[in-house]
């Protein structure tokens, strides 16, 4: 039992995905455990959506093998990738929010059409998922009347509602402020334990990142450069992984330099 | 030269084939969709009740003037009793259904073009995919299904405002007995010219709002713009589209149904 408890939910392995002569993805490989909170670091434009869209079935990829609870997706079966996305599902970017339906429709929406629930049940579900994310004052209401976090939440209730045992985050924060940044976090860290589903989040936002995260892996070239617990990470000599994580003491550096530089010349003039 | 018309002639039979597999799809997922007649419900609203006054209008300058026309020219071999012959069949056999549909794909067409075009920009399509949803029977289907009821409703309600319009011009304007416009309008109309006014208005509302939503579904396929404006092309595109097949389609029908 506990070793059916402690395999992977979901295993990536070899996954290969190239647009033209543009090679995205080159062989990327990762094993995400059941229950765990799990962030794929990455630059901008390093692959990271791609992978995930890859996981979604939004992507086909050319090659490589995904296992979704031991079982394999292969994009001719038909009833594995029905599985899949009745047991998972995922947050956009942009949060992909159906403008013309009101908070309570959005939400209640992959309940009507994936399930045989009544009305009722619907509506008394989906009010407690809004609920649940301090949205019901704001049932009735477009997603264009709500703020950029509210919108946030409303996704993630949409995304919850169905009770799924995986989700996956496509760059949850980008564009917002770093105290946004650590609200947004903090709420995944929280629901996820609260709903005990699996969250796989991709982002480039590293503090974040290993604060809340179970565990870490960093995308670089199309392939995993780096895989282990947040103190792995902090303590890794790995140079994409320096790079990455002292991008702001480089930064300090390079202005520090910069600085001393223009102190020269005014100097010499 | 040879090459360039090959390929432009190949890309056209492959995008044929998306449009037919694109249709075909749409109408087996909608037994999937869950809740489709309140969609359906939603969709005849949209291209029924907003583009009726539109639909109206037009009908009923199109009979004025039949009417205003037909007249005169009938005047001249003093043969006006026929007006109401000829008010009818134009707008029963031809204008009644190819203008409604004309209407329909400028208001409503544009607008579903548009619409599932925003919502592949935005990823709402990819999101309803990723819930396990068929966005084909969710989107696509009940506008089929509601265009194949409007359409022929729509060009029914047209023929009946271009008949009083005709009336109007014929019998207000320039003094024909309203008996004889009316006698003449009843004499005329055959069953088989309904069927036809029918025929030809569900084939519109199929290919004209399958049309639209087909390139509303793949406006990010266009390698040439992104984004709003790959919405907008794709809007122009298919608005363009359905006009040319609704003048293109009326053709093919009239030539299989043509009677003397």
């Amino acid at each position: 039992m506990s070793e059916l408890h402690d395999a992977p939910l979901l295993e990536v392995s070899g996954l290969r995905k190239r647009f033209g002569d543009n090679v995205v993805l080159d062989g990327t490989s990762l094993s995400v455990k059941r229950g765990s909170l799990v962030t794929v670091l990455g630059r901008s434009g390093s692959g990271k959506s791609v992978f995930l869209k890859c996981l979604g079935g939004v992507i086909t990829p050319d090659d490589g093998a995904i296992r979704f609870d031991g079982r394999e997706q292969r994009a001719d079966d038909r009833a594995a990738r029905a599985d899949f996305r009745r047991r998972s599902s995922f947050l956009f970017q942009g949060n992909a929010l159906f403008d013309s339906l009101t908070a309570l429709e959005n939400v209640a929406l992959p309940l009507e059409q994936t399930t045989d629930m009544k009305d009722r049940e619907i509506r008394e579900r989906s009010l407690e998922a809004l609920s649940q994310l301090e949205l019901e004052k704001h049932r009735d209401h477009y997603p264009s009347q709500l703020s950029g976090g509210m919108q946030k939440r409303l996704a993630l209730a949409r995304a919850i509602v169905t009770r799924p045992e995986l989700v996956l985050f496509d760059e949850p924060t980008a564009g917002l402020d770093p105290l946004r940044r650590n609200a947004v976090f903090a709420m995944i860290a929280a629901y996820q334990r609260q709903f005990h589903f699996t969250a796989l989040v991709v982002t480039h936002d590293v503090p974040e990142a290993l604060a809340a995260s179970d565990h870490v892996a960093l995308l670089d070239n199309g392939r995993m450069c780096f895989e282990g617990t947040p103190q792995d990470f902090a303590a890794s000599d790995n140079s994409v992984v320096r790079g990455f994580r002292d991008s702001a003491s480089v930064l300090a550096e390079t202005l520090a330099a910069i600085r001393r530089g223009e102190a020269a010349s005014s100097d010499e003039s | 030269m040879v090459r360039a018309t090959g390929k432009h002639t190949l890309g056209m039979v492959r995008e044929l084939g998306d449009f037919a597999l694109f249709t075909l799809r749409s109408f087996g997922d909608a037994p999937k969709s869950r809740r489709l007649g309140r969609r359906i419900v939603r969709s005849f609203f949209e291209q029924g009740v907003r583009c009726l006054p539109v639909v109206m209008i037009v009908g009923l300058f199109t009979g004025l003037v039949l009417g205003l026309q037909g007249y005169h020219v009938l005047n001249k071999f003093g043969s006006e009793g026929l007006l109401g012959t000829l008010v009818s069949l134009s707008l029963v056999r031809e204008m009644g259904p190819v203008l409604a549909a004309l209407m329909l794909v400028g208001q409503a067409g544009s607008a579903l073009a548009a619409e599932i075009g925003i919502q592949r920009n935005s990823e709402q399509i990819a999101a309803l995919e990723m819930m396990g949803v068929s966005s084909h029977g969710y989107l696509v289907a009940p506008r089929l299904i509601a265009a194949l009821i409007v359409f022929p409703m729509q060009a029914a309600i047209f023929v009946a405002v271009g008949l009083w319009g005709g009336s109007l011009s014929g019998s207000l304007l320039l003094g024909l007995e309203p008996g004889v416009y009316w006698s003449a309008v009843e004499r005329a109309v055959q069953s088989e010219d309904v069927r036809e006014c029918f025929l030809k208005a569900a084939t519109f509302g199929l290919l004209t709002t399958g049309l639209c939503a087909y390139y509303g579904f793949n406006a990010d396929r266009s390698h040439t713009v992104t984004g709003a404006r790959a919405v907008s092309a794709a809007t122009t595109h298919a608005v363009v589209l359905s006009s040319i097949v609704v003048l293109a389609a009326d053709y093919v029908i009239t030539s299989f149904l043509v009677r003397i």
